[in-house]
């Protein structure tokens, strides 16, 4: 019989700090960090010697002073004698429209663009692999310069519209003006302003918007009560009239109560007035990342769709579904989980290109609060800090709710 | 059987042909293009799209003229040649600064040196690219660099040479010095003493030798580049060293130390987060700030630098990708192999990974190359920029078209080569996994 022996007691060495796995991790993560932080500690005490050596300070006071620029386009209230504040206020909004705006249209372009590809049609197919390929291979900037010539260059100005026999005329039944200042469009306006006058309209399109998601919700409530029924008693009873009715009848009793009526723009002087302006600085952004992006959507939705294999629609049909229940119950669920996360991060990639507006002069955050608020107060330090940061905000805020998005769709595998 | 019945065949007759729809150009079309009546409607629609583009693209192209001084002057030509009223394109500003658009002001008599540059950069990449190109070419590789950046900012040969030598002096330690200092102090060594040699040695060393042995070729300064070289400059360095840089992240990412980990992460979500010109403009207006007071370097090599920065997140991203996608057994397996960390990354982890984010890399790479126009906005010429600037001459003043024509067949050019390129290799090294 054998007796175990203990192993010797180990002792410590400080070699083990190096050659010990058990310990290594611990060394270099000690390491990393004094090497981080001595590299934190340059630059903090570099930042603080230059902004000495310049007589500047580090605050924010700059944000509440008077900014004494103009903003041609903008979605609040802002004058020159508002503060720099308000004007990054002005850029941010602007920068979410463009970027709102172009993820809207780069959707639609894209999914059509995505299925038209992947068509039995020969041509069809090829028209949409040299506009895909076009867009993802030259750089957004020079699509954007280019439309935005395009648009200033190519269109008739406001003047050529004047006179017995005009050179240029307003297009759809006289409502619409394209001129080389922008985009006359009608607008929509209210007699009976909810909160009197000065409020402005914002009020009744908040109600206009209510309305729109209380008709909806109560439009889902009935289908799904009609499913209830249809499933006890087989029988679906017929809604539609009543969807129609739900969804349309308080919205036009909501508009005539209101008074709303479309502006239309006339020429007046050297220029259109009335109805809404949109200005080709916007357009040229608007359609050169939906034309950009939607490539790559195209892209992405063209995968996912084929990321399906062919046995699930195979399947599907054995089943005895019909094409479009295949698609819409069987192919489309499948393919939304491949599609979704690039394309959301694609959304990202737009509002992030939207910063290209430099190129084109649209005001949106990195002009106002990144660049004109920059040049008149000298605070590069501080303003590019908030620039960052309102994108880092928003990046962050979008990848969240994808990553919500993502464990809510995942297989749920064991 | 002796008697066959006369109304039995005794020969095969010829299959007939397939009738006239079944067969052919006619049967491709019916299948392809007439399917039904909505394919119907996609095929005349798009026949009527593609005329109508080629219609006015085509006179407008093929009509255009090539010898002018400028804009009037080929309006002239045009009204002469083609009688008043149309449009034709006027090719002559891209004969008259094709040079611009491709070299910047770089000196017209150095030509050469950016086009052998480019030479050298195809032989260096070729035995990366290609596994058929000869082995030895890599030695070009490990010149090119150097080469590279002596033949285009010129000035004393001993510079790069001196830099260069920080190298084999890192690789001399890590082989000679490893039986006495172990392999741990080697590797450390590696990087201290390089490090050491390129802070307080290489710039007397350079100097001394300079002033001994005058060897060299004319300097041209950084704001003499532009267009598509400073393009290709910014592009081709950012994508050497951001990849590198990006497979560090991404191990970093994916590590087991906590603030190895987090560093990474912030560092990616931070790049990330922010558009590239933010960061190009934090180049050109902050950088100052964060660097001891009194030293101030080139704009290109600034750009250079966040644009690597920049890009090595996104590939940090990708081949972290990459990196999930392997199953765990391959790291299972490289452990019980008794790999340690860096071995198995290197010859089981790594080279699957990679080949799994080869199409994200390039397309990042494209990316990146395809931002290498955001430069105008900081004061580069790169081709928009010169477009810009020929636009202001009152030679050429108000062409447009022409010239973002001329640009965007140069990008397409590299870009689509780049992703065929990228297509073929997912093909050849498609081992037939999964």
């Amino acid at each position: 019989m054998s007796t175990a022996t203990n192993p010797p007691a180990e002792s410590f060495r400080l070699s083990q700090l190096i050659y010990d796995t058990r310990y290594r991790s611990i060394t270099i993560q000690v390491v990393a960090f004094i090497l981080i932080l001595a590299g934190l500690f340059f630059l903090g005490t570099n930042i603080v010697r230059n902004l000495s050596e310049l007589g500047k300070d580090f605050n924010f006071g700059f944000l509440s002073s008077r900014a004494g620029y103009d903003i041609n386009q903008r979605l609040i209230e802002y004058s020159n004698d508002s503060t720099h504040g308000r004007a990054a206020l002005v850029g941010i909004l602007n920068t979410l429209l463009v970027a709102f705006l172009g993820c809207i249209l780069a959707t639609i372009l894209g999914v059509i663009a995505g299925v038209l590809r992947l068509s039995k049609n020969w041509i069809v197919g090829r028209l949409m692999t040299v506009y895909v390929e076009g867009f993802r291979n030259i750089p957004l900037l020079l699509w954007i310069i280019l439309i935005f010539a395009v648009m200033t260059e190519a269109t008739p100005q406001p003047r050529d519209f004047r006179g017995d026999e005009p050179e240029a005329s307003m297009i759809v039944f006289d409502s619409i003006a394209v001129t080389n200042r922008g985009i006359y469009i009608p607008s929509v306006q209210f007699n009976n302003v909810i909160g009197g006058a000065e409020s402005g309209s914002l009020l009744n399109w908040l109600v206009l918007i209510a309305l729109v998601i209380g008709s909806v919700i109560a439009i889902r409530k009935i289908n799904a009560s009609a499913t209830a029924k249809q499933e006890a008693t087989g029988i679906r009873p017929t809604t539609w009239y009543i969807n129609l009715g739900i969804f349309f009848v308080p919205l036009i009793a909501a508009l005539v109560l209101m008074g709303a009526h479309l502006n239309y723009p006339e020429l007046r002087g050297f220029n259109f007035a009335g109805g809404t302006h949109l200005r080709n600085s916007l357009i040229a952004l608007w359609f050169a990342l939906s034309l950009y992006t939607g490539a790559f959507i195209a892209e992405i939705v063209r995968a996912g769709i084929m990321a399906v294999s062919k046995g699930q629609t195979e399947a599907a049909f054995a089943l005895g579904l019909r094409p479009n229940r295949t698609m819409n119950l069987v192919i489309l669920p499948q393919a939304m989980r491949v599609i979704i996360p690039p394309l959301i991060s694609q959304y990202l990639n737009l509002t992030k290109n939207s910063s290209l507006a430099i190129a084109v002069g649209y005001m949106d955050v990195r002009s106002t609060l990144g660049g004109i608020t920059i040049n008149q107060t000298g605070r590069e330090l501080e303003g590019m800090l908030l620039l960052g940061l309102f994108y880092l905000v928003t990046s962050l805020v979008i990848s969240g709710a994808m990553n919500i998005y993502n464990n809510s769709v995942k297989l749920k595998e064991r | 059987m002796t008697n066959t019945p006369s109304f039995v065949r005794t020969q095969m007759l010829d299959p007939k042909d397939p009738p006239l729809g079944e067969k052919g150009a006619l049967k491709w079309m019916r299948e392809n293009l007439f399917s039904g009546w909505l394919n119907s409607i996609l095929t005349i629609v798009s026949l009527l799209v593609i005329y109508l583009v080629l219609s006015s693209l085509l006179p407008w192209m093929l009509g255009g003229i090539w010898n002018a001084e400028s804009l009037s002057e080929c309006r002239e030509i045009r009204d002469e040649l083609y009688g008043h009223g149309r449009e034709v394109a006027c090719w002559a500003v891209i004969v008259d600064r094709w040079h611009q658009l491709l070299f910047g002001f770089y000196p017209s008599e150095l030509y050469w040196r950016p086009i052998l540059a480019l030479i050298l950069f195809g032989a260096a990449i070729a035995p990366i690219l290609f596994d058929s190109a000869p082995r030895k070419l890599l030695i070009v590789t490990a010149i090119m660099p150097f080469a590279a950046y002596w033949l285009l900012w010129g000035g004393t040969i001993w510079g790069p040479l001196v830099t260069a030598l920080g190298f084999v002096i890192g690789w001399a330690v890590l082989t000679y010095g490893a039986p006495t200092l172990g392999a741990l102090g080697a590797t450390i060594g590696a990087i201290v003493v390089p490090l050491l040699y390129w802070l307080f040695v290489a710039g007397p060393l350079s100097g001394a030798l300079g002033s001994i042995l005058p060897i060299g070729i004319e300097a041209v300064p950084s704001d003499r580049f532009g267009g598509f070289m400073l393009a290709i400059v910014i592009g081709v360095a950012g994508i050497v060293m951001s990849l590198p840089l990006g497979i560090l992240l991404a191990l970093g990412r994916q590590s087991d130390l906590f603030i190895i980990n987090k560093c990474s992460v912030i560092f990616i979500e931070v790049i990330r987060g922010v558009p590239l010109i933010v960061w190009l403009f934090t180049a050109s207006l902050l950088l100052n700030y964060f660097l001891p007071p009194g030293t101030n370097f080139d704009l290109m090599l600034r750009v250079i630098i966040m644009v690597t920065l920049f890009s090595s997140a996104y590939i940090a991203e990708v081949v972290r990708g990459g990196l999930a996608a392997l199953p765990r057994g391959q790291y299972e397996g490289a452990d019980s192999l008794g790999l340690d960390y860096w071995q198995s990354m290197q010859l089981i982890i790594l080279p699957q990974a990679l080949k799994i984010s080869i199409p994200g890399i390039v397309s990042t790479f494209i990316g990146l190359f395809k931002d290498t126009t955001l430069v105008v906005f900081i004061g580069l010429l790169d081709p928009i920029g010169l477009s810009n600037a020929i636009r202001a001459d009152t030679a050429w003043n108000g062409i447009y078209w022409e010239l973002f024509i001329f640009i965007g067949l140069c990008f397409f050019l590299f870009c689509f080569s780049m992703s065929r390129y990228s297509q073929w290799l997912e093909r050849k090294l498609n081992t037939g996994h999964r």
